[in-house]
């Protein structure tokens, strides 16, 4: 072995390529363990998991989306024009497809859904990005226009429950508060 | 003087050569990243007054226009110009070699420059209310991106500096075999830097042509994915620096040796192989990108860079601990580390960068950065309670450490106030983990990042949630104090610190030989890196089990951190 030392600021010895020894090695082999079971976890919980991302999506243009929800609003209410009922919760019957328009600065429309159930429920932005977030749950998911991001969601129990928008979208972004409401 | 012939002078107190032409920008560009770290420092004082929700300082336009200027500051301004002044350290000093290219390091300074005031100008104006990220089709004034793309090319053509410096002295041989640890580190930096910088021309040269109306606007997903190979990329660069920072200050400050090359070499090689799409970490629960990208993205199969930084995090306070029981601290556990130099700004800062950003950072990140588990952390203010332990806990307070021997040794001048340099780095070190733990927990229930008024439309968090906020601008306003301590102590260094010009600098503090040891001891030399028994043979008289067992105490904090989120997940609705 070279007899001079050699800091991180030094050329090392020649003979510097040495396999890792003693604790160091036991780490390395336990931190790659610990590397593994991470791995293996996500692909575990894709398939035995009840929560997933599987960014389901369509193309869709934004005008586009906006009529295909109103239509659903108007299916769902019976009122003739959304000017009648715009703003009371939306019914729709399960399981089905269900529309949610994120636009500076508000989520439409109400959707009052039923527990147990599973929904297809369709997020899209109007203009800018937007971020879906389901509180007191916590489930977050991106919206982007143009981008028609499907959430197969089974709601589990009763409550009225806020949608917060968790992507900067404008200067009124904080007041971009709608709701689900879960009977 | 010699020096005017050789362009060169020797530093009297680590022995190290000096180029002229390198001190002269690293200077500048120390300084310059100290000025642009005050901006975003005030920026970030604003910004915890306001999201304490029981102040709420600022009105809401200046929040987020304060916002876009804190991260461009302080993620890519502060940092960018310290590490170009780490590059041309390590090329010049320790590869005891010229600086390739003086006309190219005036290109890269003035360019970083007039591009980063271009930015901060244009923000200020109030043009680009677009946060740092600014995600299409949000839009700012083509200046915004002009000034970012500005940044980045001169950030470059530094780094593209660096590498001919590699180069000249390979060629001229100035240095035999291997490069330092140091250098390999900051090489592993600078080929991260340049992917990540070719990924955020790709982003933003298109954003700058829409913005002018020149082509149609890009598609926002991709620039989403193309963005944050820059955005995250380049956090990259910072671990890799801060790890390479590590090693640099280990052995000035307690002449620590890395254990085993190999081992240090191959983990900094695992930083390159598999950190370069970290980008899918924030794109974990965007529509329309498969699950197979997602998962296969956000471990690489194997969670390799991971595994680099458990790595380093194991190998440099074994090797500091090492060094301290060969000099006779060698009682029980931890003995080695009650004796550390803990009154050494330099062993302190860099200490505490490695425990917060280990503890801190890497937990919450690699758990946060799950597929699935991003589901209940993506856009909260657990994001930004994670990446403050990393870059600022970690990088930024690593950089503070540097600082302390960078600065006297390269303007030659003794820091003022020393006392108060030692009281620093726990000050920054605590103010920044109260912020960020405030915000983790705040994150937890929900609380979004980039949010001016979480009651705008009112209440929906907890009075759990205000606590944590208000620990969020508790530990901002001790974190500002300590960051401004700082920048006064160095600011009064380089204009009336004591000079030392040709003696060397008074030391820190470095603990002394107990035991005599082997081997000639470093005479007079108070950084006291060179000398002493080899490393390896070191390692094999002096066990590590103090670090074992810290490291031990860091998996088990991590498995259960990791699992309680997996627990936490399982509670929400079910969701494909």
């Amino acid at each position: 072995m070279n007899q001079a030392s050699r800091s991180s600021l030094e050329c090392p010895a020649p003979d510097w390529f040495h396999a890792p020894t003693g604790n160091e090695r036991t780490w390395i082999g336990l931190a790659l363990c610990w590397c593994m079971v991470m791995s293996l976890m996500m692909p575990y919980w894709h398939f035995k998991g009840k929560q997933n991302s599987s960014g389901e999506a369509y193309s869709v243009k934004p005008a586009d989306f906006i009529k295909r929800a109103e239509k659903f609003v108007l299916a769902n209410t019976g009122a003739e024009s959304l000017l009648d009922d715009g703003l009371s919760p939306v019914v729709p019957a399960p399981p089905g497809e269900v529309y949610l328009v994120a636009k500076q600065f508000f989520w439409f429309p109400t959707l009052k859904l039923r527990a147990g159930e599973t929904y297809r429920l369709h997020v899209s932005s109007a203009d800018f990005q937007h971020g879906f977030s389901l509180q007191p749950l916590n489930m977050n998911f991106q919206v982007v226009p143009g981008y028609d991001h499907v959430l197969t969601i089974k709601p589990q129990s009763p409550g009225t429950y806020p949608i917060v928008c968790n992507e900067f979208c404008g200067i009124g972004h904080q007041s971009m508060v709608g709701k689900i409401i879960v009977e | 003087m010699s020096q005017e012939n050789t362009g060169k002078r020797i530093c009297p107190t680590t022995g190290l050569p000096i180029c002229l032409d390198a001190q002269f920008f690293i200077k500048c560009n120390a300084v310059l990243a100290v000025v642009f770290l005050l901006v975003g420092g005030i920026g970030a004082l604003l910004l915890a007054l306001t999201r304490w929700q029981a102040v709420h300082l600022l009105p809401v336009d200046w929040f987020y226009r304060i916002l876009t200027l804190h991260g461009l500051n302080m993620l890519i301004f502060w940092i960018l110009f310290f590490e170009i002044a780490i590059l041309y350290f390590a090329a010049t000093s320790l590869l005891n070699c010229k600086l390739a290219s003086t006309k190219a390091a005036w290109v890269s300074l003035l360019m970083m420059l007039i591009g980063a005031l271009m930015v901060d100008v244009i923000i200020v104006l109030g043009k680009a209310d677009v946060m740092m990220t600014s995600y299409l089709p949000l839009l700012a004034h083509p200046t915004f991106y002009f000034g970012i793309i500005l940044v980045a090319v001169g950030a470059l053509v530094g780094v593209l500096n660096y590498f001919a410096t590699l180069y000249k002295a390979k060629k001229l041989k100035t240095y035999q075999g291997s490069v330092p640890l140091v250098v390999f580190g900051a090489t592993a930096a600078a080929i991260i830097a340049v992917v990540t910088l070719l990924h955020g021309a790709i982003a933003i040269v298109p954003t700058f042509l829409h913005s002018m109306g020149w082509i149609a606007q890009p598609d926002p997903i991709w620039y989403r994915m193309t963005w944050w190979g820059l955005g995250h990329m380049s956090q990259q660069v910072n671990v890799c620096a801060m790890v390479s920072v590590w090693y640099l200050l280990g052995a000035l400050t307690t002449g620590a040796k890395p254990l085993n090359e190999t081992v240090c070499r191959g983990a900094f090689l695992l930083y390159i192989f598999f950190i370069n799409l970290a980008s899918a970490h924030h794109l974990l629960v965007d529509p329309a990108i498969s699950v197979g990208w997602k998962i296969w993205n956000t471990s690489y199969a194997m969670y390799l860079a991971v595994l680099a930084s458990m790595i380093h995090g194991f190998t440099v306070p074994a090797s500091v601990e090492v060094a301290m029981r060969h000099k006779g601290y060698g009682r029980g556990l931890f003995g080695w580390l009650a004796s550390a130099p803990w009154r050494n700004p330099g062993f302190s800062a860099f200490f505490l960068s490695l425990v917060i950003f280990g503890f801190g950072g890497g937990i919450t990140g690699v758990t946060l950065g799950t597929q699935q588990i991003n589901i209940i952390a993506h856009n909260t203010l657990r994001i930004p309670g994670h990446f403050h332990v990393t870059v600022v806990g970690g990088t930024t307070l690593a950089f503070m450490g540097l600082a302390y021997y960078v600065v006297p040794l390269m303007f030659q001048r003794e820091y003022v106030f020393k006392k108060l340099a030692r009281l620093q780095p726990y000050l920054f070190g605590i103010g920044i983990t109260t912020m960020a733990m405030g915000m983790s927990f705040a994150g937890s229930m929900g609380v979004a990042r980039r949010n001016w008024d979480i009651e705008a439309t009112g209440s929906i968090y907890g009075p759990a949630a205000h606590l944590f906020l208000a620990a969020v601008g508790i530990g901002g306003v001790l974190a500002f104090t300590g960051l401004l301590l700082f920048i006064l102590l160095t600011v009064g260094t380089v204009l009336c610190g004591r000079s030392f010009a040709g003696k060397p600098m008074e030391s820190w503090g470095t603990p002394r030989e107990l035991a005599r040891e082997e081997g000639h001891a470093p005479l007079g030399a108070p950084a006291g890196f060179r000398g002493g028994a080899p490393a390896m043979a070191m390692a094999e008289a002096h066990p590590t089990q103090g670090t074992m067992v810290l490291a031990m105490i860091f998996l088990l904090s991590f498995a259960v951190y990791y699992f309680a989120n997996w627990k936490a997940l399982a509670d929400a609705w079910p969701v494909r």
